[in-house]
Protein backbone atom coordinates (compact mmCIF):
# COMPACT_ATOMS: atom_id res chain seq x y z
CA UNK A 1 0.00 0.00 0.00
CA UNK A 2 3.29 1.72 -0.19
CA UNK A 3 2.16 3.73 -3.47
CA UNK A 4 -0.90 5.37 -1.55
CA UNK A 5 0.67 6.78 0.90
CA UNK A 6 3.60 8.17 -1.34
CA UNK A 7 2.79 11.74 -2.81
CA UNK A 8 5.74 13.60 -3.80
CA UNK A 9 5.13 17.44 -5.03
CA UNK A 10 4.87 15.77 -8.65
CA UNK A 11 4.99 12.86 -10.69
CA UNK A 12 8.63 13.57 -11.93
CA UNK A 13 9.80 12.83 -8.94
CA UNK A 14 9.70 8.96 -8.95
CA UNK A 15 8.65 8.96 -13.36
CA UNK A 16 10.54 11.49 -14.83
CA UNK A 17 10.17 12.56 -17.96
CA UNK A 18 13.98 12.00 -19.02
CA UNK A 19 16.39 9.50 -19.24
CA UNK A 20 17.63 7.62 -15.58
CA UNK A 21 20.96 6.14 -14.84
CA UNK A 22 20.33 3.97 -12.18
CA UNK A 23 23.66 3.01 -10.13
CA UNK A 24 22.45 -0.08 -7.72
CA UNK A 25 24.78 -1.43 -4.76
CA UNK A 26 27.44 -2.14 -6.77
CA UNK A 27 28.19 1.10 -7.73
CA UNK A 28 27.67 3.43 -4.22
CA UNK A 29 28.56 7.22 -4.39
CA UNK A 30 30.35 8.08 -1.60
CA UNK A 31 29.18 10.81 0.46
CA UNK A 32 30.56 13.82 1.79
CA UNK A 33 28.57 13.40 4.91
CA UNK A 34 30.82 10.00 5.53
CA UNK A 35 27.85 7.59 4.53
CA UNK A 36 27.29 5.67 0.74
CA UNK A 37 24.49 6.10 -0.73
CA UNK A 38 22.88 3.05 -2.88
CA UNK A 39 21.22 2.71 -4.98
CA UNK A 40 21.14 5.46 -6.62
CA UNK A 41 19.66 7.65 -9.63
CA UNK A 42 20.13 10.39 -11.76
CA UNK A 43 17.27 11.97 -13.90
CA UNK A 44 19.15 14.01 -16.97
CA UNK A 45 18.61 15.14 -20.35
CA UNK A 46 20.84 15.07 -23.77
CA UNK A 47 20.51 17.51 -26.94
CA UNK A 48 22.49 17.35 -29.92
CA UNK A 49 24.99 14.26 -30.97
CA UNK A 50 27.92 13.01 -29.10
CA UNK A 51 31.01 13.07 -31.81
CA UNK A 52 32.45 10.08 -32.71
CA UNK A 53 35.78 10.99 -30.46
CA UNK A 54 33.31 12.13 -27.50
CA UNK A 55 35.27 15.26 -27.17
CA UNK A 56 32.25 17.84 -27.97
CA UNK A 57 30.11 16.83 -24.52
CA UNK A 58 29.18 19.92 -22.40
CA UNK A 59 27.89 19.21 -19.35
CA UNK A 60 25.56 22.27 -18.12
CA UNK A 61 24.85 22.18 -14.28
CA UNK A 62 21.74 23.85 -12.62
CA UNK A 63 20.81 26.41 -10.29
CA UNK A 64 18.90 26.27 -6.68
CA UNK A 65 15.54 25.49 -8.13
CA UNK A 66 16.46 24.55 -12.20
CA UNK A 67 16.41 20.87 -13.00
CA UNK A 68 17.78 19.28 -16.08
CA UNK A 69 15.31 20.74 -18.83
CA UNK A 70 17.47 23.29 -19.81
CA UNK A 71 15.93 23.50 -23.39
CA UNK A 72 12.49 21.65 -23.92
CA UNK A 73 8.94 22.53 -22.62
CA UNK A 74 9.04 21.66 -19.07
CA UNK A 75 7.10 19.04 -18.09
CA UNK A 76 5.46 20.09 -15.03
CA UNK A 77 5.01 24.15 -15.72
CA UNK A 78 4.69 23.41 -19.28
CA UNK A 79 7.03 26.33 -19.46
CA UNK A 80 10.22 26.66 -21.69
CA UNK A 81 13.59 25.48 -20.34
CA UNK A 82 15.55 28.04 -18.28
CA UNK A 83 18.36 27.87 -20.60
CA UNK A 84 16.80 28.74 -23.80
CA UNK A 85 18.54 32.22 -24.25
CA UNK A 86 21.98 30.17 -24.11
CA UNK A 87 20.97 26.33 -25.18
CA UNK A 88 19.90 25.05 -28.94
CA UNK A 89 20.88 25.43 -32.31
CA UNK A 90 22.98 28.66 -33.46
CA UNK A 91 22.94 29.60 -30.13
CA UNK A 92 25.97 29.82 -27.65
CA UNK A 93 26.32 26.48 -26.22
CA UNK A 94 24.72 25.22 -29.67
CA UNK A 95 23.26 21.96 -29.79
CA UNK A 96 24.16 21.62 -33.71
CA UNK A 97 27.78 21.35 -32.73
CA UNK A 98 27.94 20.05 -28.77
CA UNK A 99 26.30 17.56 -27.29
CA UNK A 100 25.09 18.96 -24.19
CA UNK A 101 23.86 16.97 -20.75
CA UNK A 102 22.29 18.48 -18.06
CA UNK A 103 21.16 16.26 -15.09
CA UNK A 104 19.12 16.94 -12.37
CA UNK A 105 21.19 17.37 -8.87
CA UNK A 106 21.50 14.92 -5.82
CA UNK A 107 18.77 16.00 -3.79
CA UNK A 108 16.44 17.50 -6.02
CA UNK A 109 12.90 16.34 -6.99
CA UNK A 110 13.12 15.36 -10.61
CA UNK A 111 13.60 12.34 -10.74
CA UNK A 112 17.51 12.05 -9.31
CA UNK A 113 17.59 10.52 -5.94
CA UNK A 114 16.24 13.17 -3.52
CA UNK A 115 14.28 13.91 -0.34
CA UNK A 116 10.30 12.77 -2.39
CA UNK A 117 11.98 10.02 -3.74
CA UNK A 118 10.73 6.67 -2.30
CA UNK A 119 13.52 4.36 -0.48
CA UNK A 120 13.20 0.97 -1.48
CA UNK A 121 14.63 -0.01 1.53
CA UNK A 122 11.27 1.39 3.34
CA UNK A 123 9.06 1.62 1.00
CA UNK A 124 8.68 5.14 2.56
CA UNK A 125 9.93 8.91 1.17
CA UNK A 126 13.34 9.40 2.18
CA UNK A 127 12.36 12.40 3.64
CA UNK A 128 15.24 14.10 5.96
CA UNK A 129 16.60 10.35 6.14
CA UNK A 130 18.87 11.25 3.15
CA UNK A 131 21.99 11.75 4.01
CA UNK A 132 23.08 15.98 3.74
CA UNK A 133 23.91 16.58 0.46
CA UNK A 134 26.94 18.72 -0.55
CA UNK A 135 28.16 20.46 -3.63
CA UNK A 136 30.99 17.27 -4.45
CA UNK A 137 27.96 15.24 -3.99
CA UNK A 138 26.51 16.48 -6.95
CA UNK A 139 29.54 16.70 -8.76
CA UNK A 140 30.81 13.28 -7.78
CA UNK A 141 27.28 12.10 -9.25
CA UNK A 142 27.32 13.26 -11.55
CA UNK A 143 30.56 12.39 -12.93
CA UNK A 144 29.35 8.84 -12.53
CA UNK A 145 26.73 9.52 -15.00
CA UNK A 146 28.83 11.02 -17.31
CA UNK A 147 31.28 7.64 -17.04
CA UNK A 148 27.96 5.66 -17.53
CA UNK A 149 27.77 8.17 -21.05
CA UNK A 150 31.24 6.65 -21.70
CA UNK A 151 32.53 10.01 -21.78
CA UNK A 152 36.06 10.50 -20.84
CA UNK A 153 36.48 14.26 -20.82
CA UNK A 154 33.92 17.01 -21.00
CA UNK A 155 34.41 19.87 -23.46
CA UNK A 156 32.86 22.78 -20.95
CA UNK A 157 31.04 22.19 -17.78
CA UNK A 158 29.24 25.50 -17.23
CA UNK A 159 26.57 26.48 -14.51
CA UNK A 160 25.27 29.41 -12.79
CA UNK A 161 25.04 30.16 -9.38
CA UNK A 162 24.83 26.51 -7.82
CA UNK A 163 25.64 25.60 -11.13
CA UNK A 164 28.56 27.83 -10.95
CA UNK A 165 29.67 26.15 -7.60
CA UNK A 166 28.92 22.48 -9.65
CA UNK A 167 31.39 23.29 -12.09
CA UNK A 168 34.01 24.96 -9.77
CA UNK A 169 33.91 22.31 -8.05
CA UNK A 170 34.34 19.78 -10.67
CA UNK A 171 37.46 21.27 -12.22
CA UNK A 172 38.80 21.17 -8.95
CA UNK A 173 37.63 17.25 -8.45
CA UNK A 174 38.73 16.47 -11.89
CA UNK A 175 40.85 18.40 -13.54
CA UNK A 176 41.69 16.53 -16.32
CA UNK A 177 38.08 15.50 -16.77
CA UNK A 178 37.17 19.44 -17.66
CA UNK A 179 38.82 21.28 -20.50
CA UNK A 180 37.07 24.03 -19.90
CA UNK A 181 35.07 25.73 -17.16
CA UNK A 182 32.37 28.92 -17.20
CA UNK A 183 31.36 29.80 -13.41
CA UNK A 184 28.83 32.11 -13.95
CA UNK A 185 27.26 34.45 -10.77
CA UNK A 186 28.75 32.43 -9.02
CA UNK A 187 31.24 32.04 -5.57
CA UNK A 188 33.98 29.71 -4.20
CA UNK A 189 31.86 29.84 -0.77
CA UNK A 190 28.48 30.93 0.32
CA UNK A 191 28.78 34.74 1.87
CA UNK A 192 26.81 34.87 5.58
CA UNK A 193 24.46 36.71 4.03
CA UNK A 194 23.64 34.34 1.39
CA UNK A 195 23.46 31.64 4.69
CA UNK A 196 21.09 33.94 6.47
CA UNK A 197 18.72 33.88 3.42
CA UNK A 198 18.76 30.59 3.26
CA UNK A 199 17.80 29.85 6.36
CA UNK A 200 14.99 32.19 6.10
CA UNK A 201 13.72 30.05 3.35
CA UNK A 202 14.10 26.59 5.31
CA UNK A 203 12.54 28.12 8.74
CA UNK A 204 9.59 29.44 6.56
CA UNK A 205 9.36 25.35 4.80
CA UNK A 206 9.69 24.20 8.90
CA UNK A 207 7.42 26.69 10.08
CA UNK A 208 4.64 25.25 7.77
CA UNK A 209 2.50 22.86 10.53
CA UNK A 210 2.13 20.69 7.32
CA UNK A 211 5.92 20.02 7.45
CA UNK A 212 4.83 17.27 9.91
CA UNK A 213 9.38 16.68 10.90
CA UNK A 214 9.94 16.66 7.15
CA UNK A 215 7.51 13.36 7.00
CA UNK A 216 5.00 15.22 5.18
CA UNK A 217 5.10 12.72 1.73
CA UNK A 218 3.69 9.68 3.95
CA UNK A 219 1.12 11.71 5.93
CA UNK A 220 -0.44 12.76 1.91
CA UNK A 221 0.15 16.98 2.80
CA UNK A 222 2.07 19.20 1.89
CA UNK A 223 3.74 22.52 3.40
CA UNK A 224 3.29 24.65 0.43
CA UNK A 225 2.25 27.84 2.72
CA UNK A 226 5.71 27.48 4.42
CA UNK A 227 7.45 26.91 0.81
CA UNK A 228 5.70 29.50 -1.13
CA UNK A 229 7.12 32.86 1.61
CA UNK A 230 10.42 30.85 0.97
CA UNK A 231 9.87 31.53 -2.83
CA UNK A 232 8.70 34.65 -2.10
CA UNK A 233 11.75 35.69 -0.31
CA UNK A 234 14.67 34.32 -2.49
CA UNK A 235 12.86 35.79 -5.43
CA UNK A 236 13.26 39.19 -4.14
CA UNK A 237 17.15 37.95 -3.97
CA UNK A 238 17.48 37.12 -7.63
CA UNK A 239 16.41 41.21 -8.70
CA UNK A 240 17.85 43.95 -7.89
CA UNK A 241 16.18 47.41 -6.66
CA UNK A 242 16.16 48.88 -10.32
CA UNK A 243 14.88 46.17 -11.51
CA UNK A 244 11.92 46.14 -9.26
CA UNK A 245 11.39 49.73 -9.24
CA UNK A 246 11.19 49.56 -13.32
CA UNK A 247 9.09 46.90 -13.47
CA UNK A 248 6.63 47.74 -10.57
CA UNK A 249 7.43 50.58 -9.17
CA UNK A 250 4.56 51.53 -6.87
CA UNK A 251 1.93 50.16 -9.28
CA UNK A 252 -1.40 48.84 -7.52
CA UNK A 253 -2.84 45.81 -8.77
CA UNK A 254 -6.34 45.96 -10.29
CA UNK A 255 -7.41 48.76 -8.54
CA UNK A 256 -7.69 52.50 -8.95
CA UNK A 257 -7.03 52.76 -4.88
CA UNK A 258 -4.97 51.25 -1.95
CA UNK A 259 -7.94 48.94 -0.14
CA UNK A 260 -6.98 49.64 3.57
CA UNK A 261 -6.51 45.71 3.78
CA UNK A 262 -3.89 43.11 3.34
CA UNK A 263 -5.01 41.53 0.00
CA UNK A 264 -2.60 42.11 -2.83
CA UNK A 265 -2.36 46.06 -3.63
CA UNK A 266 0.66 46.46 -4.65
CA UNK A 267 1.87 44.66 -8.53
CA UNK A 268 5.33 43.41 -7.19
CA UNK A 269 2.83 41.42 -3.89
CA UNK A 270 0.80 39.99 -6.26
CA UNK A 271 3.68 38.91 -8.36
CA UNK A 272 5.60 37.38 -5.31
CA UNK A 273 2.51 35.46 -4.34
CA UNK A 274 2.21 34.12 -7.93
CA UNK A 275 6.06 33.30 -7.87
CA UNK A 276 5.16 31.30 -4.79
CA UNK A 277 2.58 29.43 -5.48
CA UNK A 278 3.79 28.09 -8.79
CA UNK A 279 6.78 27.26 -7.70
CA UNK A 280 5.21 24.98 -4.95
CA UNK A 281 3.75 22.90 -7.79
CA UNK A 282 6.91 21.61 -9.15
CA UNK A 283 9.10 21.95 -6.04
CA UNK A 284 8.95 19.73 -3.18
CA UNK A 285 9.56 21.44 0.20
CA UNK A 286 12.22 18.83 1.45
CA UNK A 287 14.52 19.23 -1.55
CA UNK A 288 14.50 23.17 -1.22
CA UNK A 289 15.96 22.13 2.78
CA UNK A 290 18.90 19.89 0.68
CA UNK A 291 19.72 22.22 -2.21
CA UNK A 292 19.95 25.26 0.24
CA UNK A 293 21.93 23.37 2.83
CA UNK A 294 24.51 22.06 -0.16
CA UNK A 295 25.21 25.87 -1.27
CA UNK A 296 25.96 27.02 2.56
CA UNK A 297 28.13 24.10 2.77
CA UNK A 298 29.98 24.97 -0.03
CA UNK A 299 33.57 26.78 1.12
CA UNK A 300 36.30 25.08 -1.89
CA UNK A 301 39.06 26.84 0.28
CA UNK A 302 38.37 24.88 3.38
CA UNK A 303 38.68 21.40 1.40
CA UNK A 304 42.23 22.46 0.48
CA UNK A 305 43.78 23.83 3.57
CA UNK A 306 42.22 27.12 3.38
CA UNK A 307 43.75 27.98 -0.48
CA UNK A 308 41.48 28.16 -2.82
CA UNK A 309 44.60 28.60 -5.43
CA UNK A 310 45.81 24.93 -4.34
CA UNK A 311 42.26 23.94 -5.42
CA UNK A 312 43.87 24.50 -8.87
CA UNK A 313 47.46 23.96 -9.09
CA UNK A 314 48.44 23.01 -12.49
CA UNK A 315 45.07 22.78 -13.43
CA UNK A 316 44.78 22.54 -17.47
CA UNK A 317 41.18 23.55 -17.27
CA UNK A 318 40.24 26.82 -19.43
CA UNK A 319 37.91 29.11 -16.57
CA UNK A 320 35.69 32.13 -17.54
CA UNK A 321 34.68 33.75 -14.90
CA UNK A 322 31.13 35.83 -15.43
CA UNK A 323 29.54 38.30 -12.74
CA UNK A 324 27.00 40.52 -13.55
CA UNK A 325 27.31 44.43 -11.53
CA UNK A 326 23.84 44.56 -9.91
CA UNK A 327 24.18 40.62 -8.29
CA UNK A 328 23.99 41.71 -4.87
CA UNK A 329 23.58 37.93 -4.30
CA UNK A 330 26.73 36.91 -5.87
CA UNK A 331 28.69 39.78 -6.33
CA UNK A 332 31.19 40.69 -8.51
CA UNK A 333 33.78 40.71 -5.55
CA UNK A 334 32.93 36.86 -4.52
CA UNK A 335 33.94 36.51 -8.04
CA UNK A 336 37.06 38.44 -8.42
CA UNK A 337 37.85 35.96 -5.10
CA UNK A 338 37.79 32.83 -7.63
CA UNK A 339 39.74 34.90 -10.38
CA UNK A 340 42.63 35.80 -7.69
CA UNK A 341 43.01 32.42 -7.12
CA UNK A 342 43.13 31.11 -10.32
CA UNK A 343 45.74 33.99 -11.21
CA UNK A 344 47.73 32.55 -8.26
CA UNK A 345 48.86 29.51 -10.21
CA UNK A 346 48.78 31.07 -13.45
CA UNK A 347 45.57 29.25 -14.92
CA UNK A 348 43.54 30.38 -18.28
CA UNK A 349 41.20 32.61 -16.73
CA UNK A 350 39.29 35.30 -18.25
CA UNK A 351 37.03 37.46 -16.31
CA UNK A 352 34.28 39.28 -17.42
CA UNK A 353 31.74 41.81 -15.24
CA UNK A 354 28.77 42.40 -17.30
CA UNK A 355 26.73 45.59 -16.53
CA UNK A 356 22.67 45.14 -16.48
CA UNK A 357 20.25 46.11 -13.74
CA UNK A 358 18.55 42.76 -13.67
CA UNK A 359 20.51 41.30 -10.88
CA UNK A 360 21.05 37.56 -10.02
CA UNK A 361 18.84 36.79 -12.60
CA UNK A 362 20.81 38.00 -15.36
CA UNK A 363 22.35 34.87 -16.10
CA UNK A 364 19.03 33.10 -17.36
CA UNK A 365 18.33 36.19 -19.37
CA UNK A 366 19.38 36.86 -23.17
CA UNK A 367 21.95 39.53 -21.98
CA UNK A 368 23.62 40.55 -25.25
CA UNK A 369 27.18 41.13 -23.35
CA UNK A 370 26.64 37.88 -21.80
CA UNK A 371 25.47 36.11 -24.40
CA UNK A 372 28.81 37.26 -26.96
CA UNK A 373 31.56 36.15 -23.88
CA UNK A 374 29.83 32.59 -23.80
CA UNK A 375 29.75 32.52 -27.66
CA UNK A 376 33.36 33.98 -27.48
CA UNK A 377 34.59 32.09 -24.53
CA UNK A 378 33.21 28.49 -26.34
CA UNK A 379 34.75 29.40 -29.53
CA UNK A 380 38.05 30.13 -28.37
CA UNK A 381 37.82 26.67 -26.18
CA UNK A 382 37.10 25.04 -29.49
CA UNK A 383 39.67 25.88 -31.14
CA UNK A 384 41.89 25.20 -28.85
CA UNK A 385 40.10 21.33 -28.36
CA UNK A 386 40.61 21.13 -32.61
CA UNK A 387 36.47 21.25 -32.70
CA UNK A 388 35.22 21.90 -36.09
CA UNK A 389 34.02 25.24 -36.23
CA UNK B 1 44.55 53.65 -21.38
CA UNK B 2 46.95 53.35 -23.78
CA UNK B 3 48.29 56.75 -25.16
CA UNK B 4 47.18 55.49 -28.69
CA UNK B 5 46.03 52.12 -30.02
CA UNK B 6 49.74 50.84 -30.92
CA UNK B 7 50.13 50.27 -35.11
CA UNK B 8 50.78 46.87 -36.27
CA UNK B 9 54.34 47.61 -37.09
CA UNK B 10 54.96 47.81 -33.19
CA UNK B 11 52.60 44.75 -32.29
CA UNK B 12 54.98 43.13 -35.11
CA UNK B 13 57.63 43.71 -33.54
CA UNK B 14 57.13 42.90 -30.04
CA UNK B 15 55.82 39.22 -31.24
CA UNK B 16 59.04 39.33 -33.08
CA UNK B 17 60.77 39.12 -29.64
CA UNK B 18 58.60 36.41 -28.13
CA UNK B 19 59.87 32.76 -28.82
CA UNK B 20 56.97 30.13 -30.13
CA UNK B 21 54.72 28.04 -28.11
CA UNK B 22 55.82 30.60 -25.16
CA UNK B 23 53.48 31.95 -21.94
CA UNK B 24 52.43 35.42 -22.18
CA UNK B 25 50.86 37.74 -20.13
CA UNK B 26 50.06 41.06 -22.29
CA UNK B 27 49.27 43.64 -19.16
CA UNK B 28 46.98 46.11 -20.60
CA UNK B 29 46.05 44.05 -23.64
CA UNK B 30 43.18 46.60 -24.76
CA UNK B 31 41.10 45.45 -27.15
CA UNK B 32 43.11 42.02 -27.50
CA UNK B 33 45.39 42.88 -31.39
CA UNK B 34 48.45 41.72 -30.22
CA UNK B 35 46.95 38.67 -28.04
CA UNK B 36 45.66 37.88 -31.20
CA UNK B 37 48.71 38.17 -33.23
CA UNK B 38 50.92 36.42 -30.89
CA UNK B 39 48.55 33.11 -30.61
CA UNK B 40 48.21 33.19 -34.60
CA UNK B 41 51.77 33.38 -35.61
CA UNK B 42 53.96 32.03 -32.53
CA UNK B 43 51.04 29.64 -31.04
CA UNK B 44 52.10 30.79 -27.72
CA UNK B 45 49.57 30.54 -24.41
CA UNK B 46 48.51 34.13 -24.14
CA UNK B 47 46.80 35.55 -21.26
CA UNK B 48 45.95 38.93 -21.08
CA UNK B 49 45.31 41.99 -18.33
CA UNK B 50 42.63 45.04 -19.03
CA UNK B 51 41.74 47.90 -16.57
CA UNK B 52 38.75 48.62 -19.19
CA UNK B 53 35.66 46.48 -19.10
CA UNK B 54 34.84 47.10 -22.32
CA UNK B 55 38.30 46.32 -23.82
CA UNK B 56 37.58 42.81 -21.49
CA UNK B 57 34.56 42.03 -22.68
CA UNK B 58 35.40 42.52 -26.42
CA UNK B 59 38.68 40.37 -26.06
CA UNK B 60 36.50 37.15 -24.48
CA UNK B 61 34.09 37.62 -26.37
CA UNK B 62 37.02 37.41 -29.22
CA UNK B 63 37.81 33.79 -27.23
CA UNK B 64 40.80 35.34 -25.66
CA UNK B 65 41.79 34.27 -21.84
CA UNK B 66 41.60 38.45 -20.50
CA UNK B 67 40.85 39.26 -17.09
CA UNK B 68 40.21 42.59 -15.96
CA UNK B 69 42.43 43.77 -14.02
CA UNK B 70 44.88 46.82 -12.57
CA UNK B 71 48.43 46.47 -13.08
CA UNK B 72 49.25 48.54 -10.04
CA UNK B 73 47.50 46.46 -8.07
CA UNK B 74 46.62 42.96 -9.33
CA UNK B 75 49.95 42.11 -11.12
CA UNK B 76 51.12 40.79 -7.22
CA UNK B 77 48.53 38.15 -7.70
CA UNK B 78 50.29 36.09 -10.27
CA UNK B 79 52.78 33.42 -9.19
CA UNK B 80 56.51 34.49 -9.14
CA UNK B 81 58.54 32.90 -12.87
CA UNK B 82 54.99 32.26 -14.05
CA UNK B 83 55.31 32.86 -17.57
CA UNK B 84 57.99 32.95 -19.95
CA UNK B 85 57.21 36.76 -21.43
CA UNK B 86 55.85 39.49 -19.50
CA UNK B 87 54.82 42.57 -22.25
CA UNK B 88 53.84 45.96 -21.18
CA UNK B 89 53.06 48.08 -24.51
CA UNK B 90 52.24 51.42 -24.47
CA UNK B 91 51.08 51.22 -20.98
CA UNK B 92 53.63 52.11 -18.92
CA UNK B 93 53.37 55.81 -18.62
CA UNK B 94 49.59 55.14 -17.10
CA UNK B 95 50.87 53.47 -13.81
CA UNK B 96 50.40 54.66 -10.75
CA UNK B 97 53.66 53.11 -10.28
CA UNK B 98 55.73 52.13 -12.87
CA UNK B 99 59.31 51.05 -10.97
CA UNK B 100 56.83 48.42 -9.00
CA UNK B 101 55.08 47.23 -12.31
CA UNK B 102 58.54 46.73 -13.57
CA UNK B 103 59.03 44.65 -10.86
CA UNK B 104 56.27 42.75 -11.04
CA UNK B 105 56.77 41.87 -14.16
CA UNK B 106 60.73 40.69 -14.08
CA UNK B 107 59.08 38.55 -11.36
CA UNK B 108 55.99 36.86 -12.88
CA UNK B 109 58.00 36.63 -16.18
CA UNK B 110 61.24 34.83 -17.15
CA UNK B 111 61.71 38.20 -19.67
CA UNK B 112 59.68 41.64 -19.47
CA UNK B 113 59.11 43.30 -23.00
CA UNK B 114 58.37 46.92 -22.24
CA UNK B 115 57.16 50.18 -25.72
CA UNK B 116 56.51 53.28 -24.20
CA UNK B 117 56.61 56.98 -26.32
CA UNK B 118 59.87 58.24 -25.72
CA UNK B 119 59.58 61.48 -23.92
CA UNK B 120 62.84 62.58 -24.56
CA UNK B 121 61.92 63.11 -28.96
CA UNK B 122 63.27 66.26 -29.80
CA UNK B 123 59.29 67.38 -31.20
CA UNK B 124 58.43 66.97 -27.41
CA UNK B 125 61.65 69.06 -26.10
CA UNK B 126 61.24 71.37 -28.82
CA UNK B 127 57.47 71.94 -28.13
CA UNK B 128 58.73 72.49 -24.08
CA UNK B 129 61.29 74.75 -24.69
CA UNK B 130 59.89 77.24 -27.44
CA UNK B 131 56.04 76.61 -26.67
CA UNK B 132 56.37 76.78 -22.74
CA UNK B 133 53.36 74.19 -23.03
CA UNK B 134 53.25 70.58 -22.33
CA UNK B 135 53.69 68.97 -25.43
CA UNK B 136 50.96 67.02 -27.44
CA UNK B 137 52.13 65.13 -30.45
CA UNK B 138 50.30 63.07 -33.10
CA UNK B 139 50.88 59.95 -30.64
CA UNK B 140 50.43 61.68 -27.81
CA UNK B 141 47.12 63.54 -28.22
CA UNK B 142 45.78 64.41 -24.86
CA UNK B 143 46.23 67.91 -23.05
CA UNK B 144 48.17 68.01 -19.70
CA UNK B 145 44.78 67.67 -17.76
CA UNK B 146 43.02 64.96 -19.37
CA UNK B 147 45.88 62.95 -20.45
CA UNK B 148 45.64 59.01 -18.46
CA UNK B 149 49.48 59.33 -19.05
CA UNK B 150 50.64 60.90 -15.69
CA UNK B 151 54.45 58.89 -15.75
CA UNK B 152 56.26 59.88 -18.97
CA UNK B 153 59.51 58.84 -19.13
CA UNK B 154 62.78 59.34 -21.83
CA UNK B 155 64.61 56.61 -23.65
CA UNK B 156 67.28 57.44 -21.00
CA UNK B 157 64.98 57.36 -17.85
CA UNK B 158 64.11 54.42 -18.74
CA UNK B 159 67.29 52.34 -19.02
CA UNK B 160 68.34 54.20 -15.28
CA UNK B 161 64.68 52.41 -14.20
CA UNK B 162 66.21 49.05 -15.69
CA UNK B 163 69.24 49.48 -13.86
CA UNK B 164 67.48 50.35 -10.47
CA UNK B 165 65.39 47.19 -10.45
CA UNK B 166 68.12 45.05 -11.31
CA UNK B 167 67.48 44.12 -15.25
CA UNK B 168 69.25 43.28 -18.20
CA UNK B 169 68.71 44.53 -21.34
CA UNK B 170 68.49 41.81 -23.88
CA UNK B 171 67.24 43.68 -26.41
CA UNK B 172 66.48 47.22 -27.46
CA UNK B 173 65.23 49.14 -30.08
CA UNK B 174 64.04 52.95 -30.89
CA UNK B 175 61.02 53.03 -33.36
CA UNK B 176 60.04 56.36 -35.40
CA UNK B 177 56.19 57.50 -35.88
CA UNK B 178 54.89 54.90 -37.85
CA UNK B 179 56.20 52.32 -35.04
CA UNK B 180 58.75 50.99 -36.97
CA UNK B 181 62.31 50.14 -36.06
CA UNK B 182 65.43 52.77 -36.96
CA UNK B 183 67.51 51.33 -39.28
CA UNK B 184 70.93 52.33 -37.96
CA UNK B 185 73.03 51.97 -35.78
CA UNK B 186 73.57 54.89 -33.14
CA UNK B 187 74.23 55.80 -29.87
CA UNK B 188 71.79 55.90 -27.08
CA UNK B 189 71.76 59.41 -26.52
CA UNK B 190 71.10 60.06 -30.90
CA UNK B 191 67.48 57.85 -30.27
CA UNK B 192 66.73 59.59 -27.05
CA UNK B 193 66.30 62.67 -29.74
CA UNK B 194 64.77 61.11 -32.57
CA UNK B 195 62.90 57.66 -31.65
CA UNK B 196 59.17 58.15 -31.23
CA UNK B 197 58.64 55.48 -28.97
CA UNK B 198 61.04 52.80 -27.74
CA UNK B 199 61.07 48.76 -26.88
CA UNK B 200 62.53 47.10 -24.45
CA UNK B 201 63.27 43.48 -23.79
CA UNK B 202 64.55 42.66 -20.16
CA UNK B 203 65.19 40.19 -18.02
CA UNK B 204 66.38 39.52 -14.51
CA UNK B 205 70.13 40.21 -13.28
CA UNK B 206 70.16 37.34 -10.72
CA UNK B 207 68.42 34.33 -10.56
Amino acid sequence: MTETLHFPCNAEADAPHSRIAHFDSSQPLAMSAGVMLAPFSIAYQTYGQLNADKSNAILLCHALTGDQHVANAHPVTGKPGWWCALVGPGKPFDTEKYFIICSNVLGGCMGTTGPASLNPATGKAYGLTLPVVTIADMARAQAMLVERLGIETLFCVAGGSMGGMQALQWAALFPEKVFSAMIIASAARHSAQNIAFHEVGRQAVMADPNWRAGRYIEEGVRPAKGLAVARMAAHVTYLSEEALQRKFGRKLQDRAEKTFSFDADFQVENYLRYQGSTFVDRFDANSYLYVTRACDYFDLAQDYGGSLARAFKHSPTRFCVVSFNSDWLYTTAESRVIVHALNAVAASVSFVEIETDKGHDSFLLDEPDFVATTRGFLAGAARARGLGS
Amino acid sequence: MNAKPATRIDLLLVAGMVTDGARVLDVGCGDGELLRLLSETKRVDARGMEISQKGVNDCVAKGLSVVQGDADVDLADYPTGGFDYVILSQTLQATRNPKYVLEQMLRIGKRAIVSFPNFGHWRIRWQIAARGRMPVTSNLTYAWYETPNIHFCSIRDFIALAELVEARIVDSMALDKEGAQMRYEAPWFVWNLLGEQAMFLLERKRG
